[in-house]
């Protein structure tokens, strides 16, 4: 049966409805009339689609025409019915069409000849709008409908062709008509719509209007929908710019009345507010916590017991900005403040998504926090992670900066198309770059105008086209992913050995392609050889042959069995024969072409081919085992190995690479495993299964031999293809089948096995040289300015119009000296025209000093982010910070400087009520410490933290099963020596499986740029802290130290504890808890040593007195978990 | 009237009750933890059901890399009857495959099909459980997916998008709902199988939403909870001790400090505590009765479907609002015989077949199974073609988003129905399609959630779990 005669047959049940003819008016037209009338029947034409008529419905609507003549299976109308397109459902909405119905329909689209109806009349548009002197529009309804449906209908955004900015507007309606009836509440669409008569409800997607804003729309369309003046549009209502959209001027700092208070501007503008709400600042921290607070803020580890006397006890006026500066020079300062960035830049050590490979990113890591150490102003630091590779002569550490983009997933998975994921990790690094420097949602752009902010899909490709000209191929056996550019960095020994190693190594792969007379010699010894084996196999004779299955087995001329006749599945070949008597040392299975069998075989499934699983050979009844199966050529996957050596629970087997090449003879050579003689007159029986259940792989044409030579499977050491031209005398053979040969016989040529185990043995070298990497962008050469298509509804697979690379448009233009290329967009960031970069990052610091932003939505600036609590603040730090030349470390320390840091965080219970968030900032921050931190700091008071800076990423203790992947061995090997105990902003981190205790304290997995962490409290927190062996060994260091170092007495170790945990001593309250916590942990440690050995995980009796010392473990768990002792106050 | 002033204004008071609400969402702790441990007490932080619910609990049975819906549920005597051939041009032209090259033949089931039951559902001999509860459960033959990546699929069919990033329904539901247990996580995930889901942790995280509604994943090897047990050594009295010391001090701390979050704090650890003794007594399914383990086919301490299915209902039972399993090797595509629909699919369905039934008529002699809903299906459906990778000799189907079959019970669906259909080669759907936005609302709506109102603003947006789609099925729900 023809394919298309079966597909016609296929739709038949389809097309038995046509039979009987069916007509629009009487069968289709009713089934809209139930289903689709609110929307495409009568006044209604949404997406300006009209069912009334077969005409209308054949013209369509603005997604083309709705049904396509005798094909329902690709007519939109049938598609949108049975929601198959991206589209939204039909009927949008409602309950979806009866099966029936929609046979109905696609019957009737089948059929493919329609009556040419005329369009039903529309009706009469009413014009005569009741003319009345009343300002209702405009002081009750348009306020009412700028609040709830500008975002779709306003000036900016004109779903459906409506907007309601002024009365005009609104009298004219949408597409699909009026919505208005003058006079006529009721049967005006806009009234209908808001109360859900008719679907879609609006506001789309919102919540509902309250009563009292209908009924005022209501009253005013009862009225008539008068306005001032019913023609001419009212003055253009657009509302004044976004606030962010503005470039900051810097603001005069305000006066205030407690002046004495501040410290520097900061302040002015905190306290002005304060005093407006009536509110007083809380008195400066004490000296301890503050100093705490600042070494947790400013390097991420807690202050000394020593550094916190010192400062105490240093009474000059600038003790607390001595610490600062020392601080802010801190090594351990690049440490602390990578983290957010690192958040930001989402870097990780794996590629992400199923597969999650492990990657060498880390270089780019270490970039960060050098950057950071050296104060790199913020423009710069922007600059060489967007675009380090475009500047002039670009050096290493700029090239490893632009990591930053490189930083995207890479999908790895089968079966993807490879394009659309390139195309996924420009997506988010357009997203990344408009939330990190422009705290904006751009990403909603991606698939349709923001509904918000002024963002139309163009500028999100345009943004998108930044980023397309970097370069890329595709690699991998199999092309399955995107690879981008790497660079090499070597050490300069590295490189000069890895350069000598390759160099050796091109060297010798030219010895193995090199012909010499000493290998050509040896080749014409080994020709002969091979065609003299031929002679050395004895053919058997069949005495029996049978198929189990029933197929027919026939002997033929030369001895081979040939199969016709039915193809059961999985059939087994018996056959018996007679052989000299022998020493036996190899039998042969030949497969053999004939034109019998599909594609001339030798098997005889569709393709020819076939699927031997077994291979049994008994010699009077005596089973022969196998040693090995080899076979002169396999289809990959079924090697003849697999015959013999069978693994657990997989069925293997061979079969081979039949293509078209038919007329070659395959052969296969099993060896027995012990010596095996065939006696005198015996018989040999054999068995040859095809155990592929439910499949017909059979063999088609075979026969078999036996050989006594010692080294049998020689025969089957030169691929099929060229035994043909073996078979030639050499004057004969083309040049390029005496290339073939030689190549061939230098494969297995035994001259030359000293060179390619050196070859190998050098690979192994260069490995081991571990050179490191990094992931870098490079723009590829073109002179073509970059571009990409819009892609409808953000789908790869729906490219549009091509737009070129250009910033949105809502925003400054690209500086005029600036290419309109990456660099290009680098250098427009960091511009001071921007009104957003600098006010988002000062944003970012102040949040991650004081708990919140300025604008709390860190992450959008934009017209749905929360307003500014003090937009004047945010707006003098973005332009100190760029008149401080964008460093980081001076507007920081500005912050830290300030009295409003400085406060007391004490929660008073008016404070509570009255600002419950700190809003306002009458007291000082007050929070959880970030995830790192909390690791950080208990191994720095445990006194086990290293201070080893850069490299590889490490794998501190986790708990077995975590890296539990599909597609991957990858083990969690715990490192080494100090490499347990490193900073956490070192640790491994893959995405799919990012390390557990960081993540329950709230880190990301970094698979997408993050802005801003939530911040939780969770039991699993709590099981954590008390029970990780991670801070478990922290708890038993800390107990070590709080003996070696904390004094004589209980009460000085427990003080000591304190001083170490939150930087002060114990209360007399808190001493006596403790004290008497140790005594009860004591006695019971005392009776139970065994239990004490364990709790300090030593061998038992390796501590003669444990008692203390666990008892002290369990103290400084304690200690370690205190609320205060995770809380930055 | 200055309209630009009063504009603002609104906009201000909106913003500040946004706000408002969005703290309550995860700034106060103690409102998140009670949130996700303790729907009781937290009623106005709860949003809770919209409308009186059906079901209160959703146990849902994923088998991750996608089940051969041919070989099934959904039986072909069209394609068996051309198996072998070529697949006419029209079904596959411009067609996207994960691995089929050039033209793919029909494979025709090997497996053979019974009507089972007083409804006749068609199951495959490989289901011999299933088919007696056959009356209890509603099958949609008519299931369609945009993906065709395991990866993004599962995504998809958990959080309602095919990118990493959004919340899974698990964490919706416990976010809309919170969970009637007090002492253990409102939403479970129990792993068997190959291993991990394709999808990873992705597949039952919270998104944007607080990371209290993720899915907390019970781990069948060391603690079910990471970190549960006490270090050696430390005794529970000495764990309740030390417990008390710290609250103590906390307490303390709160008296001379005053914030309310020390108090959260206070409360996660006593959480803590209590998960240590609930947790382990729900994983002891060693006092289950004989005849129970003879049921699911369980055996204490292995890693199995049948542990992690009877585990659910224990979970169910105390309250917990979501728990999902997740099972994986389904991918089917016949690369080897470990692979393939001869002789994989058959050991996947002795692993889960007998036990999911008995879920089934477990819940539903305890008369659990009015309140909790059952659902099993994978992330899209599989080829009605041999794939026949690198011209594979076994028998194996590629990945189909267009057409797949899975199951729901309980929960207020209807029972003992086949919902919709594909074409004769179980190419296309036919009739009734249900997407899986429709899935998502109609789970939702039998826990008493309007799908289009469960919103949480994120980045300007307010998303759901449904996006910008989603139909109850009118068809499944009683």
């Amino acid at each position: 049966m023809s394919a298309s005669r079966f597909a016609a047959w296929i739709f038949l049940a389809t097309s038995a409805l046509s039979a009987q003819q069916l007509t629009f008016e009487k069968d289709v037209l009713p089934i809209f009339q139930q289903a689709c009338a609110q929307c495409h029947l009568g006044d209604a034409s949404m997406g300006k689609l009209q069912l009334g008529s077969e005409e209308t419905i054949l013209r369509g609507g603005s997604s083309g025409p709705a049904i396509i003549a005798g094909k329902s299976a690709d007519s939109v109308l049938v598609k949108r019915i049975l929601g198959l397109t991206d589209g939204p459902r039909m009927p949008m909405g409602g309950d979806p069409l009866s099966a029936a119905q929609v046979r109905v329909i696609r019957a009737w689209i089948d059929q493919g000849s329609f009556s040419k109806g005329s369009t039903p009349s529309s009706s009469a548009v009413r014009s005569d709008v009741v003319a009345a002197d009343s300002t209702l529009f405009a002081s009750s309804v348009r306020p009412i409908l700028a609040a709830r449906c500008y975002s779709c209908h306003g000036p900016d955004v004109q779903q459906n062709g409506l907007r309601l900015d002024s009365l005009a507007a609104v009298l004219k309606g949408s597409d699909s008509g009026k919505i208005v009836v003058p006079g006529k509440p009721d049967k005006s669409r806009l009234v209908r719509r808001l109360l859900a008569q008719e679907r879609p409800m609006m506001p789309y997607g919102g919540p509902a209007l309250a009563e009292s804003e209908v009924a005022t729309i209501r009253q005013w369309i009862e009225a008539g929908a008068p306005g001032p003046d019913s023609n001419a549009p009212l003055p253009a209502s657009k509302p004044q710019k976004h606030w962010a959209y503005v470039k900051p001027n810097r603001p005069n700092v305000p006066p205030v009345k407690n002046s004495a208070w501040c410290n520097n501007p900061i302040d002015n503008f905190i306290i002005a507010k304060l005093e407006s709400e009536g509110l007083k600042p809380s008195p400066e921290a004490n000296k301890r916590t503050l100093l705490r607070r600042v070494y947790l803020d400013l390097i991420g580890l807690p202050p000394t017991p020593e550094e916190v006397d010192s400062f105490v006890a240093d009474k000059s006026a600038d003790a607390y900005e001595k610490v600062i500066d020392r601080l802010l020079a801190s090594p351990r300062y690049g440490e602390r403040w990578a983290r957010p960035w690192l958040d930001l830049a989402r870097y990780a050590d794996s590629n992400g998504y199923e597969k999650d490979n492990p990657r060498v990113a880390w270089e780019y890591r270490d970039w960060v926090i050098k950057a950071l150490n050296n104060d790199m102003p913020f423009s710069e630091f922007t600059i060489e992670q967007i675009a380090g590779d475009m500047l002039p002569n670009p050096t290493k550490d700029q090239l490893v900066a632009t990591g930053f983009n490189r930083n995207s997933m890479l999908n790895q998975e089968g079966g993807i198309d490879v394009e659309e994921y390139y195309w996924y990790s420009l997506v988010d690094r357009v997203n990344t770059t408009s939330a990190v420097w422009l705290g904006s949602t751009l990403g909603c752009a991606q698939c349709h105008n923001h509904k918000f902010d002024p963002f139309p899909q163009k500028d999100y490709y345009r943004m998108l086209a930044f980023f397309s000209n970097g370069e890329h191929h595709r690699a991998g056996a199999g092309d399955y992913f995107m690879s981008e550019p790497e660079l090499q960095l070597p050490t300069p020994d590295q490189d000069k050995k890895n350069q000598q190693m390759l160099a050796q190594i091109e060297q010798l792969k030219v010895v193995l392609d090199t012909p010499t007379l000493q290998l050509s010699a040896a080749q014409q010894v080994w020709e002969k050889e091979m065609a003299s084996s031929e002679k050395r196999w004895t053919i058997l004779t069949p005495l029996r042959v049978e198929s189990v299955g029933g197929a027919a087995l026939a002997v033929q001329a030369d001895a081979s069995i040939l199969a016709s006749g039915k193809n059961p599945q999985a059939d087994t070949y018996k056959l018996a024969a007679k052989s000299e008597p022998m020493k036996l040392a190899g039998v042969r299975l030949e497969v053999l072409p004939d034109s019998s069998l599909p594609h001339s075989g030798p098997g005889r499934d569709p393709d020819g081919n076939f699927f031997l699983s077994d291979f049994e050979m008994q010699i009077d009844g005596k089973p022969v085992i196998w040693k090995s199966s080899i076979a002169d050529e396999s289809q990959d996957g079924y090697s003849a190995t697999g015959i013999v050596v069978k693994r657990a629970g997989q069925l293997s087997g061979w079969a081979i690479d039949s293509g078209d090449n038919n007329v070659w003879r395959r052969q296969v050579v099993f060896v027995p495993r012990d010596a095996t003689d065939i006696p005198a007159g015996s018989t040999l029986t054999f068995t040859l299964r095809h155990e592929m259940r439910k499949t017909s792989r059979n063999i088609g044409r075979f026969r078999l031999s036996v050989s006594a030579i010692p080294d049998p499977a020689f025969i089957v050491k030169i691929p099929a293809s060229l035994r043909l031209v073996l078979d030639k005398p050499i004057s004969e053979r083309t040049t390029e089948e005496q290339q073939k040969i030689a190549a061939a016989y230098r494969q297995v040529s035994r001259l030359l096995d000293g060179t390619r185990d050196q070859i190998a043995s050098l690979k192994k070298e260069v490995d081991k040289l571990g050179i490191a990497t990094a992931m870098i962008m490079k723009e590829r050469q073109s002179f073509a300015r970059p571009a990409a298509y819009v892609r409808e509804r953000g789908t790869f697979t729906s490219p549009g119009e091509l737009v070129y690379a250009d910033v949105p448009s809502a925003f400054n233009p690209l500086p005029r000296d600036a290419m309109p290329n990456r660099l290009g967009l680098a250098q427009w960031l960091v511009s001071e025209d921007n009104p957003l970069t600098a006010r988002v990052v000062v944003n970012r610091f102040w949040e991650t000093l004081l708990g919140r932003g300025i604008v709390e939505t860190s992450e959008d600036f934009g017209t749905q982010g929360e307003r500014p609590s003090h937009p004047q603040l945010l707006d003098w730090l973005a332009t100190e910070f760029m008149r401080n030349g964008w460093s980081m470390k001076k507007i920081q320390k500005l912050m830290v400087m300030s009295a409003t840091y400085r406060q007391d965080s004490h929660v008073s219970e008016d404070l509570v009520s009255r600002d419950p968030y700190n809003r306002l900032y009458a007291r000082g921050p007050r929070f959880r410490v970030e995830a790192e931190m909390v690791h950080d700091m208990a191994l720095a008071e445990s006194g086990l933290l290293s201070t080893k800076m850069f490299g590889p990423s490490v794998f501190p203790y986790q708990p077995d099963g975590v890296w539990d992947i599909p597609y991957s061995n990858d083990k969690w090997v715990q490192s080494s020596g100090e490499d347990q105990h490193r900073r956490s902003v070192y640790t491994f981190i893959r995405r799919s499986a990012p390390y557990p205790s960081l993540v329950t304290y709230d880190s990301p997995s970094r698979e997408f740029c993050t802005v801003r962490r939530v911040r939780t409290n969770t039991p699993l927190q709590a099981l954590t802290g008390l029970n990780d062996p991670y801070f478990f060994d922290a708890a038993r260091a800390l107990a070590k130290r709080l003996v070696s170092e904390g004094g004589a007495t209980l009460a000085d170790r427990i003080n000591y504890g304190y001083r170490l945990t939150v930087a002060r001593p114990a209360t007399a309250s808190e001493l006596t808890k403790v004290t008497e916590f140790y005594s009860r942990e004591l006695a019971a440690y005392q009776e139970n040593k065994e239990a004490a050995w364990k709790t300090l995980n030593v061998k038992a009796g390796e501590l003669a007195n444990p008692a203390e010392l666990a008892a002290l473990t369990m103290v400084s768990n304690v200690l370690l978990n205190m609320d205060e002792a995770v809380t930055k106050e | 009237m200055d309209f630009e002033k009063d504009l603002s204004e609104e906009l201000l008071k909106a913003s500040t009750r946004r706000h408002f609400f969005r703290q309550a969402g995860f700034g106060i702790g103690s409102a998140a933890l009670a949130n996700v441990l303790n729907a009781a007490d937290t009623a106005s932080f709860t949003k809770g059901p919209m409308f009186p619910a059906k079901a209160k609990s959703v146990i849902f049975l994923f088998m991750a890399g996608a089940p051969s819906q041919v070989d099934l549920f959904d039986s072909k005597p069209t394609l068996q009857k051309y198996d072998g051939q070529n697949i006419p041009d029209e079904f596959v032209k411009g067609e996207r495959f994960a691995f089929i090259k050039g033209k793919p033949k029909l494979l025709g089931s090997p497996f053979e099909f019974t009507r089972c039951g007083k409804s006749g559902a068609e199951i495959s001999e490989l289901l011999p459980h299933l088919r007696k509860v056959a009356d209890d459960i509603a099958i949609v033959r008519s299931m369609h997916t945009t993906q065709f990546n395991h990866a993004p699929a599962q995504i998809f069919m958990n959080t309602g998008f095919q990118i990493i990033g959004r919340p899974s329904m698990g964490s919706w539901m416990t976010y809309g709902l919170g969970s009637e247990c007090k002492d253990l996580p409102g939403f479970v995930v129990l792993v068997s199988g190959e291993n991990q889901p394709d999808g990873g942790k992705a597949c039952w995280g919270s998104g944007f939403l607080p990371s209290v509604y993720q899915g907390v994943e019970f781990r069948s090897q060391g603690d079910p909870v990471l970190f549960l047990t006490n270090p050696d050594g430390v005794s529970e009295k000495a764990r309740r001790d030390s417990l008390d010391l710290l609250k103590s001090l906390n307490e303390e701390h709160l008296a001379s400090n005053g914030d309310p979050e020390i108090s959260t704090r206070i409360a996660s650890y006593e959480m803590a505590y209590k998960m240590q003794s609930s947790v382990p007594e729900l994983v002891n399914i060693h006092d289950e009765p004989a005849a129970i383990h003879e049921m699911y086919g369980t055996q204490p301490g292995k890693k199995s479907f049948a542990n992690n299915c009877l585990l659910a209902r224990r979970l169910v039972e105390r309250g917990v609002r979501f728990v999902q399993l997740y099972h994986r090797g389904w991918d089917n595509h016949g690369t080897s015989s470990r692979d393939d629909i001869v002789n994989r699919l058959p050991t996947l369905c002795q692993e889960t077949d007998q036990a999911a039934a008995a879920l089934i008529q477990d819940l539903k002699q305890r008369g659990l199974l009015e309140s909790t809903i059952v659902v099993w299906g994978g992330e899209f459906g599989r080829t009605p073609m041999n794939e026949a990778r690198n011209r594979s000799k076994f028998l194996g189907r590629d990945h189909h988003p267009r057409a797949f079959s899975m199951w729901v019970a309980g929960g207020g669906f209807k029972p003992g129905i086949t919902l919709g259909s594909t074409d004769e080669l179980g190419y296309n759907i036919a009739d009734d399609p249900v997407d899986v936005h429709d899935l998502h609302a109609t789970i939702l709506n039998q826990m008493g959630i309007d799908h289009t109102k469960l919103t949480y603003r994120f980045q300007g947006r307010d998303f759901r779990l449904t996006d910008v789609s989603g139909n109850v099925v009118k068809k499944l729900i009683v």
